[in-house]
């Protein structure tokens, strides 16, 4: 990246009159260049080849406790300092009814450099190699004639971000993301079942191409495919009250909008409220709220290596460390950036995020982990009297204030009497948040963990879709609500 | 030169298209925007600011013959973020082609991709009157003083343009707003509004403000709690916007999504389901306010029923599908989402809706929608803002929100009872990525029942 953020600053503060009170109290630029790669292929054939390449910069001004912002793609000093002049007259018009008197503090001066951890970077594979490899995918899937459809997917980012402002900013993150999937259709008479990898573009991580050439790759085309046969001829999930395993691939569902969404402080502030919503949690449940069971242990935690949304810090600037949230099942902190946490006195952490250049900053989930227990898969189902197991989030639904959920999953397995003994279709379940969480019966341990993410959270007016990571152990919930599918 | 110039579009396009060798043909498409954006929180500015924004999407084929001398075509894409400033666009573009020249010989033949043709161009320009930046904090913000209002408001010219090697060219530029708003009670009730146009009148903004703030007195009244089960039901046109959405979002109506099992529209097809003979779903562009004209150049037409009395008349079929299964391209997009939804109104007069309801629910807006049995056409959802338990035509109280989950088969199936007879437009006002253009034109539905479940 060119130093034309550098320059920019430079002349607007050669701009400032000699003497004269300062025009702004703080500038700073945020330059993003992403290029994202999606190889698609379905069927065998080739349904996307495409690659997007994104740049330009943010520039933002703080003037009477007021933040305004201009984002260009015109990539000039000249045009960057249009774009900042623009930032601070739009600032100082909207001052008169600003929504708190922000300072300085909540943009502080950060200088350090991160880069994704990367094995096997990802210009390693010619896209012509890729495609095969897609293409061989779909073959594999394809081993029946009852699987009517076969898909295969990558989605791989490198973006560079530069941040340099007037209090001293002049750091750099560099990430490295891969998002991996493939998908089995089966049909059976009327009947017709998906079973993807991980549900939703789960697979997502930080590195490069080890995490499209796992060990494992083969064997889990085999599943895929081999599940989506199995659900053509299962039988509903049954309708009842009933023990809940949820699978790490469901549970970061489950922690992302039960957990994540209503902790993030602007929606507790409202700032939320006329798109994503509002949340359950009030201020003074900071501290006090009992949120679940004391086997619940959430932190906030963007020093996983590898985790999909790792970083060193923030776009306001503000250092990233891994904080709990939630311990022993008591609400400690919210999910709130500097701004927020100015605003409502609650302590949060450095999750103030922008989808791009071209957005503003606000409360984001990062990585969102539910800390790993002590009990093994086996004797998570051993203590099962009845219940069904679910794994791969294929359909979501809660309400604006992260009340009553209802989650579906591809693939569902009922217990009876501490062990699996069939495959049921359309599994089911839902609840209301806090009561949901404090059934949480058992934890399972670090072997039963895994390593999601999802490049989809949607949030924010105007809108951004942003990267979020979520890491679980497979978990035991009492008494709920589970039910099937059709008419 | 502006990147909401035609001029400017059309410079860069020619000078792609001449800079193709045999073999080669090239689709171009260009969304841009200069917008500003004012979200409010509590009627303060929480965040200001501008985007000046745009994408260049190059699809690039490469032909060759093969033995029996049948054209194969290999196709690759990038898209680019244009600045404005023509020798870094230009050089930008070029370095592109010349990545897509390297890239497409290498990939698989694809047996389903279209070469671009020229059936005819269009060039629709609707000026706006818009607020100054400069003035939109005040424009906004004053008049809401003294209520509880959160929102975003969006304004700015948009572009959508497209341009193939073939030599045709469409564009499409609107300069429009959109002010997504709502109001709240000191309990967190809430109203919905939008008001949105292409031309800002401060008294008519006023107005709009007045109107929400009447309609939110309504909920000062405790809440009512539902039992689960099954009501009559009413839905605004905004709560059947959602259910559109979901269609939308969800490709239900796409010719490829029947065929591969992932449409609960195969289930009309199959003679399986049926829906009312009062519901009828369409494609209408006679609006005006989206571009009829595909990425790939093709003209959709003016009205294409979907849904014709609870028949499923015509899908979605883009080229891609058009030689995938041997079907009638009819200038869907390649993703065969809907872009320019239309539900047709029925006899049901705005001034007998609660009469008509009697007692049931009366749901302003429904919220996060998803398919809780995709195959079996069940969706779930939630009430959201406006919510009221309605006895003998009369509103009783709000409710507090539920959840339901029954099927579109019921929903605009069997328990349709009728439809008001206008049908209000929902404009879009979606931004993720890029300001979204149109909307959806909508009436309200008359259910005879609805399933709650939490």
């Amino acid at each position: 990246m060119s130093d034309i953020l550098k320059e920019a600053l430079a002349h607007l503060h050669r701009k400032q009159p000699l003497g004269a009170p300062p025009r702004a109290e703080w500038f700073g630029f945020r330059e993003v260049r992403e290029t994202t790669t999606v190889r698609y292929v379905r069927d065998g054939i080739p349904r996307e080849n495409d690659v997007t390449v994104s740049k330009g910069v943010m520039a933002e001004a703080l003037v009477n406790g007021q933040f305004g912002y201009a984002a260009t793609s015109r990539l000039d000093p000249e045009s960057l300092v249009q774009a900042a002049e623009q930032a601070l007259e739009q600032a100082r018009r909207a001052s008169r009814w600003a929504i708190h008197r922000f300072t300085v503090a909540e943009r502080p001066p950060v200088t350090r450099d991160y880069a994704s951890p990367v094995a096997q970077p990802l210009g390693g594979h010619s896209p012509g190699e890729l495609n095969a490899l897609l293409v061989e995918i779909c073959h594999k899937l394809k081993r029946s004639p009852k699987i009517i459809r076969t898909s295969a997917f990558t989605q791989t980012v490198e973006m560079e971000m530069r941040t340099v402002s007037s209090n001293g900013s002049d750091a750099r993150q560099m990430f490295s993301l891969i998002s991996v999937d493939f998908e089995a259709t089966a049909q059976e008479g009327s009947i017709i079942q998906k079973r993807t990898d991980g549900g939703l573009r789960g697979n997502s991580r930080q590195g490069g191409w080890e995490f499209l050439h796992t060990a494992d790759l083969w064997e889990r085309v085999e599943r895929v495919a081999e599940q989506a046969l199995e659900l053509v001829a299962a039988p509903e999930c049954p309708t009842e009250v009933a023990s809940l395993i949820l699978k790490p691939d469901q549970m970061m569902l489950q922690i992302h909008e039960s957990i994540g969404h209503p902790l993030e402080l602007d929606r507790i502030l409202g700032d939320e409220r006329n798109y994503a919503g509002w949340s359950f949690v009030k201020k003074e449940d900071f501290g006090t709220l009992q949120y679940g069971s004391p086997l619940m242990n959430v932190t906030f935690d963007p020093t996983v290596p590898t985790e999909f949304a790792s970083y060193a810090f923030d776009d306001s600037g503000c250092e990233a460390t891994r904080e709990y949230l939630i311990r022993e099942g008591k609400l400690l902190r919210g999910l709130g950036g500097l701004e927020s946490q100015a605003r409502s006195g609650i302590p949060g952490v450095a999750n103030a995020r922008a989808s791009s250049w071209n957005r503003a900053p606000i409360d984001r989930m990062a990585n969102l982990n539910l800390e790993p227990g002590d009990s093994s898969l086996e004797e998570l189902i051993a203590s099962v009297e009845r219940g069904v197991i679910m794994e791969a989030n294929r359909s979501w639904s809660i309400d604006d204030f992260r009340n009553k959920f209802q989650f579906g999953c591809e693939y569902g397995q009922l217990i009876e009497n501490g062990r699996i003994t069939r495959t049921v279709r359309n599994p089911n379940y839902r609840g209301v948040t806090v009561p949901f969480w404090r059934s949480l019966k058992k934890v399972g341990n670090g072997a039963t963990r895994g390593i999601y993410g999802t490049p989809y959270c949607g949030k924010g007016e105007p809108n951004q879709a942003i990267r979020v990571g979520h890491a679980s152990p497979a978990c035991l919930f009492e008494n709920i609500e589970i039910f099937g599918g059709a008419s | 030169m502006s990147l909401n110039e035609r001029g400017y579009f059309e410079e860069l396009s020619q000078r792609l298209f001449g800079a193709l060798h045999g073999g080669e043909h090239l689709f171009l498409n260009l969304a841009a925007e200069q917008t500003q954006f004012l979200r409010i929180n509590g009627a303060k500015a929480r965040q200001i600011g501008t985007v000046a924004d745009g994408l260049l999407s190059m699809t690039y084929l490469h032909e060759t013959q093969d033995s029996s001398g049948k054209s194969v075509l290999r196709k690759a894409s990038r898209n680019i973020t244009l600045s404005g400033i023509s020798y870094t666009d230009r050089a930008e573009l070029y370095e592109a082609l010349a990545a897509l020249r390297r890239e497409a010989p290498t990939l698989p033949p694809d047996p389903y991709a279209t070469l671009p043709a020229n059936p005819g161009a269009s060039d629709t320009r609707r000026k706006g009157e818009l607020l100054a930046i400069d003035a939109a904090p005040e424009a906004l913000l004053e008049p809401a003083q003294g209520a509880d209002i959160a929102g975003i408001y969006a304004s700015g010219p948009m572009v959508r343009a497209m341009a193939n090697s073939a030599g045709l060219l469409h564009w499409f530029s609107t300069e429009s707003f959109t002010f997504d708003y709502s109001l709240y009670t000191p309990s967190q009730r809430a109203v919905k509004a939008t008001f949105a146009g292409q031309k800002w009148n401060q008294q008519d903004y006023s107005r709009s403000l007045a109107a929400a703030r009447e309609r939110l007195g309504q909920l000062e009244k405790a809440p009512r709690r539902i039992e689960r089960g099954t009501y009559r039901a009413y839905l605004a046109p905004a709560a059947v916007q959602e259910i559109v959405n979901l269609f939308s979002g969800w490709a239900t109506a796409s010719e490829a999504s029947l065929r591969q099992g992932e449409s609960p529209f195969r289930k009309l097809r199959a003679g399986e389901a049926t829906l009312s003979p009062r519901f009828t779903l369409s494609e209408d562009f006679s609006e005006g306010l989206v571009p009829r004209f595909n990425s790939m150049g093709e003209l959709a037409p003016e009205r294409l029923p979907l849904i014709e009395r609870g028949q499923l008349r015509n899908t979605l079929v883009s080229s891609r599908s058009a030689k995938e299964y041997g079907a009638i391209a009819n200038g869907a997009e390649e993703s065969e989402t809907l872009r320019a939804p239309a539900i047709g109104t029925g006899s049901l007069k705005e001034s007998e809706i609660l009469a008509r309801l009697g007692t049931g629910l009366y749901l302003s807006n429904l919220h996060y929608l998803n398919w809780s049995d995709k195959q079996g056409g069940r969706i779930t959802g939630m009430t959201r803002y406006a919510c009221f338990w309605v006895e003998k035509g009369r509103i009783v109280a709000p409710i507090e929100n539920m959840r339901f989950d029954d099927t579109i088969f019921g929903l605009l199936g069997s328990a349709l009872e009728d439809l008001t007879e206008t049908a209000a437009y929902e404009p879009e006002t979606g931004s993720y990525y890029l300001r979204q253009l149109g909307g959806s034109r909508v009436p309200g539905a008359l259910l005879s029942e609805m399933r709650f479940t939490l």
